[in-house]
């Protein structure tokens, strides 16, 4: 579906014309990402990382079919092979600290093309599905990164692995077992190892599957705007192509300025130096933390210090080991009933003065709180703070939100697109 | 749409109006962007085509060590040269004397005996193990195997006959059997590679 006014793929030649009719390829991407596809003509640059995002995952899968190429998942030659594939193989170093900070460089985007859909409520109607399959793809980019981290087979990897699968392990009777299920084994070792690469092998591709879904319920009620009002007339959109090509081409060229300063001069910054030892079982690093990109959920995670109990009683109605795994993966599937929580139907935070409030003030300052925290000593007074900004988390989403929509009195709306950009316009025929 | 066209913006007018000779400024502003766009993408696949030659791990394998000195007229031995096989074999007065009788111009791949041995150790041939034709291992090397028609190796897969002196005589193989670079560093040992 597009507006009435999309334009209509065109074959030139001859060739064109029969292949037209016998496989449609260029016209799906004519209107997928070409002239064929009108967007709203007001998009700023928050709306560039939709396309970064699938950039970066094809970086990913590029770089990661060719490391595959020369690593050997083996527990015993595991961490070898990343060292051959550093030292012997031609261009290895620079493909691997591609694929590395292609995986840093990925979640960047994300969370940015996340918190855009924040700000501007990209999740309410009509577009809750995109939004739902946006946090399956999220869920999907944690696994993946996560198994993709043990396969060096460090220090890092190895007891990544054994703490992640670890909060398997806190569900009640199943856990334990459920655990070594995941392993197969008691501890992390090769079968472990095996099949997390077939998995961080595999996921990529069921990742590019629901960007494909994701793309095209995005299709449906075509891109949201900052100002959150829907396109109503042709004068409210300009095609995809030229426009938003150049502009998300321009936003490439920025972002790969910084990915290939990363790549060539800080290879290791965002990367763990205990992971250039490998794999023992018997000596657990000093500070266990996973990548950076965790960390806001690792804090969650280690705010919990303290068993649920019934007051003055005693009894255990859930244990603090529990309750932070509870929490963790609650942070994110609270995104999930998002669209729902939040009842607004003034779409746009610039139209909302009290819910940009909360964002700015709120949100924004607890995200950052808790991507320092999920990186510290798990000591106080950092567990007192993650506990506090935890809270505020939860809060935020599941008490403020629905008051702020409740309550709030938003600024007037344009009347279109058109009369935000240009300051006037007349009511469509 | 029309006012979003470009050529007709005003403000748009310096980059996007034609000039008399037809050239808009942002022509070249699309020849730079695309043209560094594309030298960037295409030298972005020099890396990538790259990492599937030799590593360096497998270029360090180049040379083997080779002691020959058990090694009795007639017989041969099979070592490893890159993951390959290697044929070393001390002929026999025999087999120098039938080797050599031979017209040259008569072979498919013109070469002396002395042209594919060291001077001073013309009894030693050593020669890859590989066929010229598909890259079977030829049999002749070890005791008892058939070596052909001209007493040299036999290749099984498609029906390749070497001479003594590991030249193609028979069959579909193109090329006597490759000598590799090799030296002796002493009088019993041959380094090659």
């Amino acid at each position: 579906m597009s507006f009435a006014w999309a334009k209509q793929y065109e074959p030139q030649s001859a060739f064109t014309k029969w292949l037209d009719e016998k496989l449609p390829l260029p016209r799906l991407v004519y209107n997928a990402v070409g002239a064929g596809y009108p967007v709203p003509r007001n998009l700023n640059y928050m709306w560039n990382f939709g396309v970064l995002a699938g950039f970066f995952l094809m970086v990913q899968i590029v770089t990661g079919v060719v490391l595959a190429m020369h690593y050997a998942a083996n527990s015993e030659v595991a961490f070898g092979t990343v060292e051959h594939i550093m030292r012997n193989v031609n261009y290895g170093w620079m493909l691997r600290y591609a694929h590395a900070n292609g995986a840093s460089f990925f979640f960047i985007v994300i969370y940015l093309h996340i918190f855009r859909g924040f700000f501007y409520s990209s999740y309410k109607a009509p577009r809750e599905m995109i939004w739902l399959l946006g946090v399956v793809i999220f869920l999907l980019m944690m696994a993946t990164a996560f198994m993709g981290y043990v396969l060096p087979w460090g220090q890092m990897s190895f007891w990544g692995a054994q703490v992640i699968t670890g909060l398997f392990s806190a569900i009640p009777i199943v856990g334990e077992p459920l655990q070594v299920w995941l392993l197969g084994g008691f501890a992390p070792d090769n079968a472990a190892l095996n099949r997390f690469f077939s998995l961080h092998f595999l996921l990529p591709f069921v990742i590019a599957g629901v960007v494909i879904l994701h793309i095209w319920a995005l299709h449906i009620p075509g891109s949201s705007n900052p100002t959150g009002v829907e396109v109503k007339q042709e004068s409210d959109t300009v095609p995809f192509h030229p426009y938003y090509t150049a502009k998300d081409g321009f936003g490439l060229g920025v972002i790969l300025i910084f990915f290939t300063l990363m790549v060539f001069f800080l290879p290791n910054a965002l990367g763990h130096p205990d992971n250039y030892i490998e794999a023992n079982p018997l000596s657990t690093p000093a500070l266990i933390v996973p990548e950076w990109y965790f960390y806001p959920f690792y804090a969650i995670l280690r705010a919990f210090t303290g068993d649920l109990t019934i007051p003055f009683t005693g009894i255990v109605l859930i244990p603090a080991k529990l309750l932070g795994v509870i929490a963790m993966f609650g942070s994110i599937l609270v995104w999930f009933i998002l669209p729902w929580l939040d009842k607004s139907p003034v779409r746009s935070g610039h139209y909302r003065p009290l819910f940009r409030k909360f964002f700015w003030f709120g949100l924004i300052p607890t995200m950052a709180a808790l991507f320092y925290l999920g990186g510290a000593h798990a000591e106080e007074p950092y567990i007192m703070f993650s506990q506090i900004f935890t809270a505020y988390y939860f809060l935020h989403f599941l008490v403020i939100l629905p008051i702020v929509s409740q309550i709030e009195v938003p600024k007037p709306l344009p009347f279109s697109i058109t009369e935000a950009v240009t300051g006037k316009d007349k009511p469509a025929e | 749409m029309a006012e979003m066209s470009g050529a007709t913006t005003p403000a748009g007018a310096s980059e996007m109006t034609e000039g008399a000779d037809g050239i808009r400024r942002r022509d070249w502003i699309h020849i730079a962007a695309l043209s560094t766009a594309g030298v960037g993408g295409a030298s972005l696949l020099f890396p990538l085509v790259s990492q599937m030659s030799p590593s360096a791990d497998v270029l360090a394998q180049g040379s083997t060590e080779v002691d020959v000195s058990a090694i009795e007229a007639g017989q041969a031995i099979k070592t490893m040269f890159r993951k390959q096989p290697l044929f070393v074999r001390r002929l026999t007065a025999e087999e120098i004397d039938e080797a050599n009788a031979v017209d040259i111009s008569t072979l498919r791949d013109p070469q002396t005996l002395a042209e594919r041995t060291k001077e001073g150790h013309g009894d030693m041939l050593i020669t890859m193990g590989v066929c010229t034709h598909l890259g079977c291992v030829p049999l002749g090397a070890g005791e008892g195997e058939n070596r052909g028609e001209y007493g040299g190796y036999f290749c099984p897969c498609h029906g390749s006959h070497y001479d003594t002196a590991a030249r193609i005589r028979k069959g579909p193989a193109p090329l006597n059997l490759v000598v590799p670079e090799y030296e002796f560093t002493s009088d019993t040992v041959v380094r090659v590679g």
